[in-house]
């Protein structure tokens, strides 16, 4: 470890990307990991998508601008692992088995559950997703991204079709949801975003619950609420990865080995006060090091959650791509 | 005569800033766009991403750009020439005519988030006056409503110069040989109009099927034109990114552009003709 700090401190810079500031806490992430280690990160296109941080490291390739970490979704990670160095972080035994894959070449990082975010002193108490297909609810209704696009809104679309009764196997009750929502002129397919929230364009947002916490979309703690339905607990982590090919490989690792430490300024305790998952949570929990206050803090989740495979999500992609957008408009 | 040589190479010398820039910026992506369009994800030759563009999604985005590209540059066409005409026939060197061409100037570039957010803010639920109407996320009308916002300034702007090509003494032979206000419009006036009108509204077309920030940040959830497909074919991170298939929806999209840019030129020259 010592050796790792020292051979990266010579390198001096680190490349992340698609690390928004107001995404899992990453700002602070990227601020202590700096002050703490004196190596410069630079933050690539922050607003990119999983599969533009394939491309980018795909054309950057051999550059020093190549992005050294990804931190990409379940699909994209097991589609691109031949451009991934395996490395197993020093806290490796801390992760469940389903979140890593065997060799290292990608592992769990954080995560978190489907949620809706909603102005609670405009609709009350939500319990169910039924409710927003209501009067009350006209052009209040909208996802975070396209879903043919997004991952954050194909589980959206996902989380409804488990709770109208769907499997997770077939996603057209969640479509069917949609299309629902929009014969009544609840849907709103305007991009869901802190300022849209603000003018009271997308009260009610579909998204990870850590994305929707009401810091992050700058609500009042107060009139902002979090709900996860019960009968539709749908889980998604994201995965670190290590370009191959990475300009800083000493740095690379180090920062891995920051992400997933379990100290108090550590990635995983960071990225809970940010109101994700961290993937050591359940190991963190029993040997004592998880910050009880963000852990307390998180919403509460009450069904058996579910992960989509691989293959679900696929069938999911596939389903909505050639119904989608006729299921809305 | 060794002067005459040093003119004409200083002539060409001039122009090398333009061709390099179109060349770079023009010329060279298109080039890449086609050549791509006919790759395989594993670099060979194919026809399958052309093929890829006869499948019911394609087309229907296809058509979606269509119909949004016709409403907006017809509503955008026929508004912005009738306030063309109001612009014209005022006073020549008048304020409201030096007001009105600056703010179209503005308008006409006023496009992307910034526009579906101002819209928002004007209809929206906080703007006080309350008509957030779910229809206004309806395609094409509801976008082409908006689109209307830089569609009708641009018609103004391009459109004045040929209605200030009408001379007064066309106007006043109509008259003194007996002929209407009618007459004169349905024999002198629109006929000589025409050519700018209709190619004014086709350079209105180009520009709506070209608009991808204002539709994307005001639909962002649905992909209705091609730009929007494009977008999905680069950025998917579900599984359904093909960045050679985004190529072949460029392609098409360059084909459409020609054609509707080579009729616009056509009757551009047609139109010169009165303008001289």
């Amino acid at each position: 470890m010592t050796k790792l700090v020292a051979a990266a401190k010579q390198e001096g810079t680190l490349n992340v990307i698609a690390l928004p500031n107001d995404w899992a806490n990453y700002g602070t992430i990227i601020k202590t990991f700096t002050t703490k280690y004196g190596i410069k990160v630079n933050s690539i296109a922050p607003s990119d998508s999983s599969a533009q941080e394939v491309t980018q490291i795909e054309q950057k390739k051999g550059t020093s601008l190549a992005a050294d970490v990804l931190d990409v979704g379940g699909s994209v990670a097991t589609a691109s692992t031949s451009l991934f160095a395996p490395y197993k972080v020093a806290t490796w035994d801390s992760i469940p088995a389903g979140l890593k894959d065997p060799s290292g070449l990608y592992t769990g990082d954080y995560g978190g559950y489907m949620s809706v975010g909603y102005n609670s002193t405009k609709f009350g108490t939500i319990t169910s997703l039924s409710q927003l297909l209501g009067k009350a609810f006209k052009s209040a209704v909208a996802l975070n991204g396209n879903p043919t696009e997004a991952n954050a809104a194909l589980n959206g679309v996902m989380m409804a079709n488990l709770a109208e009764g769907g499997t997770a196997g077939n996603i057209a009750d969640g479509v069917n949801f949609f299309h629902k929502l929009k014969t009544a002129g609840n849907y709103v397919p305007v991009q869901a975003t802190p300022a849209t929230i603000k003018a009271g364009t997308t009260p009610v947002v579909f998204n990870w619950d850590y994305l929707n916490t009401a810091a992050v979309v700058g609500q009042p703690a107060s009139t902002w609420k979090v709900f996860i339905p019960s009968n539709a607990t749908l889980g998604g982590f994201y995965y670190q990865a290590i370009n191959k090919q990475a300009p800083h490989p000493a740095a690379a690792r180090l920062w891995e080995e920051y992400l997933f430490s379990q100290t108090a300024d550590g990635g995983q305790n960071l990225w809970l006060q940010g109101g994700a998952r961290p993937s050591e949570q359940v190991a963190m929990t029993s040997n004592g090091t998880i910050d009880k206050t963000a852990a307390s803090a998180l919403p509460p989740v009450v069904g058996t959650p579910i992960f989509l495979t691989e293959a679900q999500a696929t069938a999911a992609a596939t389903y909505l791509a050639a119904n989608w957008a006729k299921a809305v408009s | 005569m060794a002067a005459a040589i040093t003119t004409e190479t200083g002539a060409w010398v001039g122009t090398v800033p333009f061709l390099a820039y179109t060349g770079v910026f023009l010329l060279l992506p298109t080039g890449i766009v086609v050549w791509n369009a006919f790759k395989g994800n594993t670099g060979h030759w194919t026809f399958a991403n052309i093929s890829a563009l006869n499948t019911g999604l394609v087309r229907s985005a296809f058509t979606g750009s269509l119909e949004l590209c016709v409403i907006s540059s017809l509503i955008g066409a026929v508004l912005g020439a009738l306030l063309a005409y109001a612009v014209a026939s005022g006073n020549p060197d008048g304020v409201v005519r030096r007001l009105y061409l600056a703010g179209s100037g503005v308008l006409a570039q006023f496009g992307g988030v910034t526009l579906a957010f101002a819209f928002l803010a004007a209809i929206g639920p906080t703007s006080g006056f309350y008509f957030h109407a779910p229809w206004f996320y309806d395609f094409p009308w509801g976008i082409a409503v908006i689109y209307c916002y830089f569609q009708i300034p641009l018609m103004t702007l391009v459109f004045l110069p040929a209605i200030d090509g009408l001379r007064a003494q066309w106007r006043e032979a109509a008259e003194s040989l007996g002929g209407s206000t009618w007459q004169y419009w349905r024999h002198v006036g629109a006929p000589l109009l025409a050519p700018a009108f209709i190619g004014a509204t086709l350079l209105l077309f180009a520009n709506a099927l070209s608009a991808f920030a204002t539709i994307e940040a005001w639909e962002d959830q649905i992909s209705y034109v091609v730009p929007q497909s494009i977008s999905t074919s680069l950025i998917s991170e579900v599984g359904l990114a093909n960045v050679h298939e985004g190529d072949a929806l460029a392609f098409g999209m360059i084909v459409l552009v020609v054609i509707v840019m080579s009729g616009y030129f056509l009757l551009q020259r047609r139109a010169a003709r009165w303008q001289r």
